[in-house]
């Protein structure tokens, strides 16, 4: 029985890490090693190249540091905004509360691309309540948007947020809060005092899907930002760039040797590497805290 | 003199209070946000689209957008079916198998942890546009044709096999799908086999060990406690997989309406798709929710 677990979980882990796998050694392959039909992990003439190729096209410096605080600063909003409205739903009945979840619920459902056109619109000619009258905002291309839309919690999949805290709240005992008023402090103390420390784990959970989500996000950043570098976007394009920069720079080179495919491949699989491989770096760091943390939140109920 | 700067309300009152003004972030944007462009995209499917210099107009066109999607449109309808058919084939899937999996990873074992981590990581590496490229990419093509050939054992030679047995072809068929989308199932379920294991998890020993007292075997302890204990939980995995499932970048109906949009046949047209997909997937959701709800079983 036992036997038949491991060989199992292998066989399904085997599934998992074969695209990382793949694509890590497919980046350190040289040409020569993708014709060659008897290599199949460890390339014959391995070489950094691709990497260095990927690195400098995808401008990494400029679009790692653009994905990254971009991600940081939507996620510390998002989950400080939906861990508030989380609270406050949770612990605070007021009239309307479930019909407030219920929306947030809803923001979840609907798909993004259904109001992705009117959101775009709205912050491209930006005059909320028509103040601005003639002479709109153009928003696009700034972090505004998301800081917007982060600020109020209707950021992307925040609906989700909102539920795993307020299902987290839900689950902690009353006799803190109480605990709390005979002491005299108000809802806003009581919340930053005593909920917010208890909720580490959740807060981590939240914090951690809200930053991954946002890091690897291709529609909304294309759609708001699609001037800068970001990570995905610089994906998507490198292959193109870097063959046609070793193109000038190589002619002889260029025409002579390998299809666009093969080169492409080569290239594309590096640039993936390197998107992804913060996330993983973070990830083995924060993985313990965060499958407890899941377990904890009382998703469950 | 000292002031009295509180209000005069009741504690219950400044709690609720209190919770309204906490959710009030939320509400704006809500309204801002959320309402107003759905709004405008109901106007906008109903119209067609053009971008002036300074702002947009809308031309009222009545339902014409409905009709080029649905009937003119060469490959709306198609790839429509295609994503609902696989909708509806590949969650039952994943949750069967996350369910399974978390199972497995409940029990103790060496290595547990590291197999947790292990079938998370989907998630994290679940970059759309990787999926994307991933498709076309030479490498990969180049290995799925060493392995079908180097290898004995692929898709291929499993088809075979089962061919070559006596059981009908479209058992074969439907055999040889499950196992071909074995990877993209296993690679969707991270969330899930964590929601399932956080449940598995609330169960206490005492209730299996009450049971073997009384003569269950581990098959009966499955079906008459952990199941039913579960059934909320599926719930929320099958919503969960449906509203995922439109997010990721290898949902072709997703690409089309996209593409519609910015190039085919205009904004006014990808919106009557956009609108047409929304009203399927809350059908669906809608149609999962109340036979679902119906079995559940909720613990006193």
């Amino acid at each position: 029985m036992a036997l038949f677990r491991a060989v199992l979980l292998l066989g399904l882990c085997y599934v998992i890490l074969l695209p990382l796998l793949n694509r890590a050694s497919t980046s350190l392959m040289s040409i020569e090693d993708l014709y060659d039909r008897s290599v199949r992990w460890i390339p014959r003439n391995p070489t950094l190249q691709n990497l260095k190729l990927a690195w400098e096209h995808m401008e990494y410096p400029r679009a790692f540091f653009n994905t990254f605080s971009l991600s940081l600063v939507t996620s510390v909003l998002q989950v400080a905004i939906c861990t508030m409205v989380a609270y406050g739903l949770a612990r605070c009945k007021f009239p309307g509360s479930n019909i407030v979840f219920g929306l947030a619920i809803f923001t979840l459902i609907v798909p993004p691309q259904l109001i992705m056109t009117p959101i775009f619109l709205n912050f491209r000619f930006f005059s909320p309540l028509g103040l601005l009258g003639d002479k709109p905002l153009n928003l696009i291309g700034s972090y505004w948007p998301f800081v917007l839309l982060s600020l109020t919690g209707n950021g992307f999949r925040n609906g989700l947020y909102i539920f795993i805290m307020r299902q987290f709240f839900l689950g902690m005992p009353r006799e803190l809060e109480e605990a709390a008023y005979i002491d005299g402090a108000g809802v806003f103390t009581t919340f930053v005092r005593v909920m917010l420390p208890g909720s580490a784990p959740g807060l981590l959970v939240t914090f951690l899907f809200s930053f991954v989500w946002q890091w690897n996000d291709y529609l909304y950043v294309t759609m708001f930002m699609s001037g800068r570098q970001f990570l995905p976007q610089a994906l998507e394009t490198v292959g193109s760039k870097a063959s046609l920069a070793m193109g000038r720079a190589n002619p002889v080179a260029a025409a002579s040797g390998y299809t666009r495919a093969q080169f492409d491949s080569l290239i594309n699989n590096s640039g993936m590497i390197l998107t992804i491989l913060p996330l993983i770096i973070l990830y083995i760091f924060v993985q313990r805290y965060f499958i407890e943390g899941v377990e904890r939140t009382g998703i469950v109920g | 003199m000292r002031r009295n700067k509180r209000l005069n309300l009741t504690f219950k009152q400044q709690q609720q209070l209190g919770g309204f003004l906490f959710s009030l972030p939320f509400l704006i944007g809500f309204v801002f946000f959320f309402v107003n462009p759905m709004i405008q995209a109901i106007r906008m499917s109903l119209s067609e689209l053009t971008l002036t210099s300074n702002t947009f107009e809308l031309e009222f066109t009545g339902l014409r957008n409905f009709r080029q999607a649905l009937f003119v449109h060469p490959t709306f309808v198609r790839i429509f079916t295609e994503v609902f058919v696989e909708l509806v084939t590949t969650v039952p899937l994943i949750i069967g198998f996350s369910l399974f999996v978390a199972m497995l990873l409940n029990q103790e074992f060496k290595g547990r942890t590291l197999a947790r981590v292990l079938f998370f990581l989907p998630v994290i590496m679940g970059a759309g546009v990787v999926m994307k490229m991933e498709i076309n990419d030479f490498a990969n093509i180049v290995r799925q044709d060493h392995i079908n050939q180097a290898a004995r054992f692929g898709s291929a030679t499993f088809r075979f096999i089962l061919d070559n047995s006596f059981l009908p072809a479209q058992l074969i068929d439907f055999v040889v799908d499950v196992a071909e989308s074995l990877p993209k199932v296993i690679r969707a379920s991270g969330v899930q086999i964590l929601i399932f294991l956080a449940g598995l998890q609330s169960i206490p020993r005492s209730v299996y060990e009450a049971a073997n007292v009384e003569g269950a075997t581990a098959w009966e302890g499955f079906w008459l406690i952990t199941f039913p204990m579960l059934t909320p939980l599926i719930l929320t995995n099958a919503i969960y997989t449906i509203i995922d499932s439109f997010i990721r970048m290898d949902n072709e109906l997703v690409l089309l309406i996209r593409d519609t949009m910015f190039g085919g046949d205009g904004y006014g047209v990808g919106m009557a798709m956009a609108m047409i997909y929304f009203a399927a997937i809350a059908v669906v959701l809608a149609v999962v929710y109340a036979v679902l709800s119906k079995r559940i079983s909720y613990q006193a």
